[in-house]
């Protein structure tokens, strides 16, 4: 079992990596407050559908790291300057990319992903109407009874 | 020499599970009685042996073993007793060997509780569940065996994941897994029925209090983890949309479509393949789910790269497994025909759509989740998927759910009108709507426009769940345990709706400096800030703030929120502190030092959040109240004892 050491000691490492990344724990508490209750509600709108670069899956509101401090600070000066939301985020995708937006752009590469809860629910929808029209067409050729009453065990279940 | 020990047990244990699968599957194939009589020792076996090697690992944290790579990497000697067993599941060897300890006792469990069912059938069940245990087992031993020893060993151990030192999220995984490894058990009997050829309602019954029995512990399991997340990681959030939660509810989603399915196969010999499809897919998102969050490839594609080996025997696995189970479902399905009819406006129906809508949640769940992976592997750039695309992706299924419930739960078995359950639907939805108006418009003064329909749908639920059991006590009819479960779990879910809508309109939020003796006032409290002083715990050091909170200049609690730093791993964490007044969850935690004594603080008011919680332990409750049920108990040994002459035709 020792020869196993080397690869062991990578593991260790890996694992290591790994939880560092999973526990980034020191959440941001951002006091940042902007002079008009309409701008602090967008401010804090935006950083929270903007994701800070650094961490698994954590807002730029929620980071601890120096970066999304930074891009707060960015998205602040932005929104006083007049900038719309929009304006905001493609100042932040020009320069992070599309790795930044929690709300993933549609486009023709996110098409997919936008469309599926809607295709899912349209395909199951229609496999449903089928099964219903199949099934409905059956109800009078049906003589089995139904339920637990009518069952023969109908006893046993209400003791 | 424990350490060798229990890898010795775990080898047996591997063997034993070898015997458990092929004489479970070979046996009733090949007819031989002999070989079915192995079986159950054979689980008997297994069962003690991983015992053992749990034990053995037990031990090794116990007695602070650090020549154990996995104790060294898991645990240390200041760290209290009580996190050192649970220390156990805290990395992905530990968290595979509780997998296979749990599997171990549900197949006991089945063992034991199988006495009723006719022996060829249940060996095939043992069987199933021995093939899935020694690949489990096998992985184990090839790629992830936590009694590998360090040589030299380490002076003292790395410590546990500081995170992970929290009562809630101790008890959490055992929790979760009971339930991902109970889908095992539908899993087997939906092969088992498969191999047999044979699949009946009878079979339908057997299966039911199993599955329902593993949605109540995953149901449990998911809702601690969202409680731990609230108050411990996520700064007073209770659904983050992570992968990693995303990777246990999507079995939830699809084993509650699984629970209703199996209702209609109990009730009418319906749905069977589609029940045998949900089977399959429940257990293998359970299996993906665990794989997934503990081999780290949600976090990153590239710790998949890190070590081949897993992946690929992760893959390898999956692809036998699953591959293995549609297989036998492509020959076996299309024999499962049923001449049963049912109107539009009945039961069937209504749980038709309800497994339609579920589904295309899971789905919508699947591609969120899946959607960095997926778009990174076909070169499609990189994409983040957040809050923002599951918030409202969700609602599109789960509003018509929520909806439809309430209209699907008066109607009839087959044939069905809504005309039959019209004065219902209007008596409760006008009652729901009253109340609904009372508690949006009444209590709470603002919200959008999703609050008062949120509401509606909530109390509406809760009102129609009790209608059928009251309606029952009325007439003097007995309310059997299976519809008192079904009456108690859909009134959580209500309770759950209610909760949800009230928690995402009405929560105020503050992130504010504050001096020594500074105050602000958020609702209709009043926050006092009286400083911060050291603290000190067995494995870690910080800081303590105390935190005075008045309403109208009445006392309501004083709130101490820490920052901890655990010593070995120099890991920051912070403990937020909660009380509960007036439905409201007072939530403050403490953010940065800004020097000179002030300090960033968190204020939260939640209303009802905690209720979210408690709607899943109830809907929990309605599912073990329902498992309970006298039917499924009672010997069916007179259509047991037929079987035999299908089993001839299926070998």
């Amino acid at each position: 079992m020792r020869t196993r050491g080397k690869s062991l000691t990578m593991h260790l490492a890996a694992t290591a990596m790994l939880a560092t990344l999973l526990t980034v724990q020191a959440w941001a508490v951002d006091t940042t407050e902007l002079p008009d209750p309409r701008l602090q509600a967008r401010y804090l709108a935006l950083t929270h559908e903007l994701r800070c670069m650094q961490c698994q899956n954590e807002t730029l509101a929620d980071s601890p790291v120096d970066l999304a401090a930074d891009l707060r600070r960015e998205v602040r000066d932005l929104l006083l300057q007049g900038k719309s939301d929009d304006e905001v985020r493609a100042w932040m995708v020009s320069r992070y990319g599309d790795f930044i937006l929690f709300r993933p752009r549609f486009s023709a590469r996110t098409a997919w992903l936008w469309l599926a809860p809607g295709v899912a629910l349209l395909i199951g929808l229609g496999v449903c109407w089928r099964i219903v029209r199949a099934r409905g067409a059956l109800v009078d050729a049906d003589t089995d009874p139904v339920g637990e009453d009518a069952q023969p065990q109908a006893k046993d279940a209400h003791g | 020499m424990l350490p060798e020990l229990g890898q010795f047990a775990l080898i047996l244990a591997l063997l034993l599970a070898g015997v458990q699968a092929f004489f479970g599957i070979a046996g009733p194939m090949l007819g031989r009685d002999r070989w079915i009589a192995v079986v159950s020792p054979a689980v008997a076996g297994q069962a003690v042996m991983v015992a053992t090697a749990v034990g053995c690992l037990i031990a090794s944290f116990v007695g602070n073993d650090f020549s154990v790579s996995y104790v060294a990497g898991n645990s240390n000697s200041a760290l209290p007793l009580f996190y050192r067993v649970t220390a156990l599941w805290g990395a992905h060897e530990g968290s595979l060997l509780l997998w296979i300890l749990l599997l171990a006792g549900w197949t006991v469990a089945v063992a034991v509780g199988s006495a009723r069912l006719p022996p060829r059938f249940a060996a095939r069940v043992l069987g199933v569940l021995g093939v899935v245990s020694f690949g489990f087992l096998l992985f184990t031993l090839a790629t992830s065996n936590p009694f590998l020893r360090l040589d030299p060993a380490m002076p003292d151990g790395r410590d546990l994941n500081p995170i992970l030192q929290d009562p809630a999220l101790a008890i959490h995984p055992p929790i979760l897994y009971t339930g991902y490894v109970g889908f095992a058990v539908a899993f087997a009997f939906a092969c088992a029925a498969m191999l047999e050829g044979r699949l009946d309602q009878t079979w339908a019954r057997w299966t039911r209090p199993w599955t329902t029995a593993a949605w109540s512990f995953l149901t449990c399991g998911i809702a601690l983890g969202s409680f731990w997340a609230y108050y411990e990681l996520g700064w007073g959030g209770f659904w983050f949309w992570d992968p990693v939660e995303n990777a246990s509810f999507m079995p939830w989603l699809v084993g509650t479509a699984l629970v209703h399915s199996l209702a209609v196969t109990e009730k009418r010999g319906l749905f069977k393949s589609w029940t045998l499809l949900l089977a399959i897919l429940a257990f293998s998102l359970s299996m993906l789910g665990t794989f997934l969050v503990r081999s780290g490839v949600l976090v990153s594609v590239h710790s998949f790269a890190a070590d081949p080996a897993r992946g690929i025997f992760i893959l390898a696995f999956l692809v036998i497994m699953i591959g293995g189970a549609l297989t036998l479902y492509a020959w076996r399905a299309p024999l499962l025909k049923s001449s049963a009819g049912f109107d539009l406006g009945a039961r069937e129906s209504f749980l038709l759509f309800n497994n339609v809508l579920l589904i295309t949640a899971a789905t919508t769940v699947f591609a969120g989740t899946m959607a960095p992976l997926i778009s990174d592997a076909l070169g499609l750039g990189t994409v983040s998927v957040g809050p923002p695309y599951f918030n409202p992706t969700f609602l599109l299924s789960m509003l018509p759910l929520t909806a439809l419930l309430s209209v699907g739960i008066h109607a009839n078995w087959k044939r069905g009108r809504l005309k039959d359950s019209q004065r219902l639907l209007l008596i409760t939805l006008v009652a729901a709507a009253l109340i609904a108006c009372g508690l949006v418009f009444g209590i709470y003064e603002h919200g959008h426009v999703l609050t008062p329909v949120g509401a509606l749908l909530g109390v509406w639920i809760l009102l129609s769940s009790f209608v059928e059991p009251i309606q029952r006590w009325l007439q003097g009819v007995r309310v059997p345990r299976g519809m008192l479960g079904m009456t108690i779990a859909h009134s959580g879910l209500g309770i759950l709706v209610i909760a949800l809508t009230t928690v995402q309109s009405f929560t105020r939020e503050h992130d504010v400096a504050l001096a020594p003796g500074g105050s602000t006032t958020l609702g209709s409290y009043q926050f006092r800030f009286d400083g911060v002083a050291p603290i000190e715990g067995p494995n870690y050091d910080g800081v303590g703030a105390n935190v005075t909170v008045t309403r109208a200049g009445a006392p309501v609690a004083v709130l101490t929120p820490q920052k901890r730093q655990y010593w070995v791993q120099h890991q920051l964490t912070t403990e937020t502190s909660i009380r509960m007044n007036h439905g409201n969850n007072i939530l403050v935690a403490l953010g940065e030092d800004l020097g000179a004594g002030r300090w960033s603080v968190r204020i939260q008011i939640r209303p009802l959040v905690s209720f979210i919680w408690l709607a899943a332990l109830i809907m929990a409750i309605g599912g073990a109240v329902a498992a309970s049920d006298r039917r499924y108990r009672t010997s069916r040994v007179t259509e047991a004892a037929v079987p035999g002459v299908t089993v001839g035709n299926s070998a």
